[in-house]
Parts: C-alpha cells; sequence; structure tokens
C-alpha cells in the first residue's frame, strides 16, 4: 500500500512539494514510485535551471518506461539531490525522504493550486 | 477488444500488471521486472506465452510448401529438429520471423508472433496455389508456458514429471498430447510447452505452487531476450526491415533453390544495406528508448533505438539501434538523444550479455 505523508503538497502528476520559508522540495510521491517500479535513473536539471509549474523539468526512469517529472511550482532551481545519481534506488525506499530538487519559489501563490493530502489520496483512489 | 489467455485469471489473481500487447492482454510483472529477470538468470521463471501463434503445416507437398515461404532449410532435417528463420516480402521486408518445428516427414509446426497472427494466416494462405498441403491454425487450441533458467530441466522434471533430459539444444518431442522443445526467448536453457488449455492451467498450477519456479512476465522476457541480443518484431524486425539490415543473414539459405525474397536478400548481400542495426553503449546511466534519435559526432541524425534499457546483468546503459551502414562499425562514436540531452555511446556488439544455452 502506498504511504501519503501530510504537510506536504501534491500534484495531479503524483509529484509533491515540501515547503520551507522561500524554498521548496520537490520529488515523487510513494504512490508514483510505486506505480514506476524499480526506478534506474534520474534525470536532474542543472543548479541554477528555471522550472515552470506544469512544465517538465526531469524524468524518472524505471527498466520499463521513461516518466517525465512536470513541477509543481515556478523557480530557481537551487540545489539538485546528486545521492539520486548513484542511487536511483532511493525513491524506492523512501520516495518522501529523497526530493530530487529544492527551488527557490518565484510566486508562492502556485501552492494553492496544488492538493493536501486528503485530496491526493482521493486522486489517487480514482 | 483484447484477447485473453487461458491463464488470465490466474494472472489477476497473483496481482500482475496486465497491459494489452500483440492482441492479448497479458502479464507485464508480477513483483518487478527486476527481481524475475534475475530469477530467469539464476534460477528458474515460467511465463505465459500463449498468446503466440501455432499453425500445423502437413500434406504430400508440406515440406516444400514450408522452403518456399521460410528463409532457413529444412530439408534433410530430422524428426524433432526446429529452425529459427523468417518469413519474407519479395522485397526482403520481413513478414514475420518465426520457428518451424519437423514432427515428421511432411509434417511441420510453425510458432509465429501473436501480433502477427492474423497476417502470417493470411500470408501462408496466399501461397498455398501449387502445393498439396493441409493448412492447420491452431493458435486457439495451443496454450504455451516457457519454462527458463539453469534449473529449468529439473523443474520441468520434477514438478511435471515431463522428462526433457535428451532434448538438445532446438529440438522437440511429443509426450502425449503436448510438445516440449528446448527453446526460449531469455538467452538461458530452458523449455517451451505446447499443450490444451487444460493442460496449461494444471501445469501452471503445478510450477506456482512448487515454489521452485517464479511467474514471471513480459517485460522481462523483453529485458531478457534484449541483453542476448535477440531481435523483437516490430522493434528489430519489420516490413522495412530485413534480416540482412538486422544481422540475421545466418538463418536465410540463399543455396535454397528458392523461397520468398531469396533475390531481394541476395541483392542485398551482394551490394549492401543502407541502413545496419548495430549495439550502442552509452557512457551515462540515462535509457535510450524505442524510437530515440541516433546522431553521428556532427550532430546528425544517422539512425533509430530500436530497443534499449539500462541493462539489468551488466549495469550499463545499452541499446540495439538502426543506423546509416557508414556507422555501423565497432567502436563508431554515436550518441542518443535521450529528451532535452545528447549522450554519447559508441558502436558495440549487439549481445550485451552471453548466452548460457546447454548443448
Amino acid at each position: 500500500m502506498a504511504k501519503f505523508e501530510e504537510g506536504l503538497r501534491y500534484s495531479e502528476s503524483h509529484e509533491y512539494i515540501r515547503v520551507e520559508g522561500e524554498y521548496g522540495y520537490v520529488g515523487i510521491s510513494d504512490y508514483a514510485q510505486h506505480a514506476l517500479g524499480n526506478v534506474v535513473y534520474v534525470d536532474m536539471p542543472d543548479v541554477d535551471d528555471e522550472v515552470t509549474a506544469g512544465e517538465e523539468f526531469g524524468a524518472v526512469e524505471s527498466v520499463k518506461a521513461a516518466s517525465d517529472l512536470i513541477s509543481p511550482v515556478s523557480g530557481t532551481v537551487v540545489e539538485v539531490n546528486e545521492a539520486l545519481e548513484d542511487k536511483p534506488e532511493l525513491l524506492n525506499e523512501d520516495a518522501f525522504g529523497n526530493w530530487i530538487i529544492k527551488v527557490q519559489l518565484s510566486d508562492p501563490s502556485e501552492l494553492d493550486a496544488l492538493m493536501d493530502v486528503e485530496a491526493y489520496k482521493a486522486h489517487c483512489a480514482e | 477488444m483484447e484477447k485473453k489467455t487461458c491463464l488470465y485469471d490466474r494472472h489477476v489473481a497473483l496481482g500482475a500488471l496486465m497491459s494489452p500487447f500483440g492482441g492479448f492482454i497479458m502479464p507485464i510483472q508480477y513483483t518487478n521486472i527486476t527481481d524475475e529477470h534475475n530469477a530467469v538468470r539464476q534460477h528458474c521463471g515460467v511465463f505465459d506465452v500463449s498468446h503466440m501463434g501455432e499453425v500445423r503445416i502437413t500434406g504430400p507437398d508440406a515440406e516444400r510448401y514450408v522452403q518456399h515461404i521460410f528463409t532457413n532449410d529444412v530439408s534433410g532435417a530430422p524428426v524433432g529438429q526446429i529452425y529459427y528463420g523468417m518469413m519474407l516480402y519479395p522485397n526482403g521486408g520481413t513478414v514475420d520471423d518465426l520457428l518451424v518445428y519437423k514432427m515428421g516427414e511432411n509434417d511441420f509446426f510453425l510458432v509465429i508472433n501473436a501480433a502477427n497472427i492474423d497476417k502470417d494466416v493470411a500470408w501462408m494462405k496466399e501461397h498455398t496455389a501449387g502445393f498439396d498441403i493441409k493448412l492447420d491454425h491452431q493458435s486457439d487450441y495451443y496454450g504455451q508456458l516457457a519454462v527458463q533458467g539453469p534449473e529449468a530441466e529439473a523443474v520441468v522434471l520434477d514438478v511435471l514429471g515431463i522428462d526433457g533430459r535428451d532434448l538438445k539444444f532446438y529440438t522437440a518431442k511429443v509426450v502425449g498430447d503436448i510438445i516440449i522443445s528446448r527453446t526460449g526467448y531469455t538467452g538461458e536453457d530452458g523449455f517451451e510447452i505446447y499443450g490444451s488449455h487444460e493442460f496449461t492451467q494444471k501445469a501452471w498450477d503445478k510450477l506456482i505452487e512448487s515454489g521452485r519456479c517464479k511467474p514471471c512476465g513480459l517485460g522481462c522476457r523483453d529485458t531478457l531476450r534484449f541483453e542476448v541480443g535477440l531481435p523483437l518484431y516490430g522493434d528489430e524486425l519489420s516490413a522495412d526491415i530485413s534480416p540482412v539490415m538486422a544481422g540475421l543473414s545466418m538463418f536465410c539459405k540463399l543455396d535454397k533453390p528458392e523461397f520468398i525474397g531469396k533475390e531481394a536478400l541476395a541483392e542485398q548481400k551482394a551490394n549492401g544495406v543502407a541502413q545496419k542495426l548495430v549495439g550502442i553503449e552509452l557512457a551515462d546511466k540515462a535509457i535510450p528508448r524505442h524510437g530515440y534519435a541516433v546522431l553521428n559526432e556532427a550532430g546528425e541524425v544517422v539512425g533509430e533505438v530500436t530497443t534499449g534499457y539500462h541493462c539489468l546483468s551488466v549495469d550499463k546503459s545499452v541499446c540495439m539501434a538502426l543506423v546509416k551502414t557508414e556507422f555501423a562499425k565497432l567502436d563508431t562514436p554515436l550518441s542518443v538523444q535521450i529528451r532535452k540531452k545528447v549522450f554519447e555511446g559508441k558502436v558495440v556488439k549487439k549481445k550485451f550479455y552471453d548466452k548460457h544455452y546447454k548443448k
């Protein structure tokens, strides 16, 4: 069974964001890693790249398929989780503990368009 | 609407991820592709491959007919011998790749790809004029299991009570109502077993209940066949890709008196082909997928990926690709465009992992 974490905001394409001040940590949900299966590669942007809400910023590759990563917010990438370069399977082991990019938010009001955990659970149950 | 195999309910009960393939709704994975892949490489796995098609050709001209539609040479074969080869269009493009089992004098059992069943049977029927044969399409009768892996021989003997020890690689025998052959699509030792739906269901249940044989889906069937360089029709062979382009000339016997497509293949062998199938190994771990562009050092598109994976047995990202012939030499630097980035690599042999057949 997929796990869900309180206090995060979720997108329809199964990314989450954990907001801390003006920064947000973006990753994929536990539901998403379950659906993907074994993650073998994470294609991440570079630091200082701009990301845009609703647009692709990278991809997660499982054995069988590549899935685009869609940014839930707009802003600037200030850090990428380099641990995923050598150990992409960390996303399977703990999706919420292993964010993919840290973004400096350019428009925090975009967070209002995202789902809370209850709405996201309902979305996954559809 | 996709068809279901006789094991559909069992796949669903096992919690398999089901997906359409070749006109059937098939199990892609039960747990995950990596575990199932490793089970076949290290121990034993069982696949439901009942979606494959079967055609029986009998009659006074059966051998002459098979020789006409099939690229390999079955003449003079002992009963029980199996041949891999293709059916071709007159221009050398591939109708399908298939196995031909010699079951008796003028008695052949043809195993064809699920996605091509209707096309193949129509093609065969179109070319029966002048041959005194009976063509019996038996796909709806037969279920098929593939038991694959280094422990397959012992599992088939102990669990199913079928002794495959006397079967050499690419031979078959009849046991009661079933046909068993030492064949497969994984690069490991193993057997393929054709029987009624009732037999297939009972045999599947015994294999799963024994705990000695992991249920394996089509996901790992693809990673397994890919890393030992076996082609999949639709990726490495097609109406536009001849066996010569795919590097499969050894299965096309140009010294046969005739077969459909022979002249075109002879011309391709003599004058060369514009594109060839190669292996490409990438330096990075990003995964080249079917349809991605292959680039030369100048950044020009010179080909397309046919199948690619992060190869599970050797931990490298590799692909097969159809490229312009001038870029097909070993060690030629070629890159693959993966989303926004270009990943460097080089041409390598198409076999990324060594086969472990018991011959």
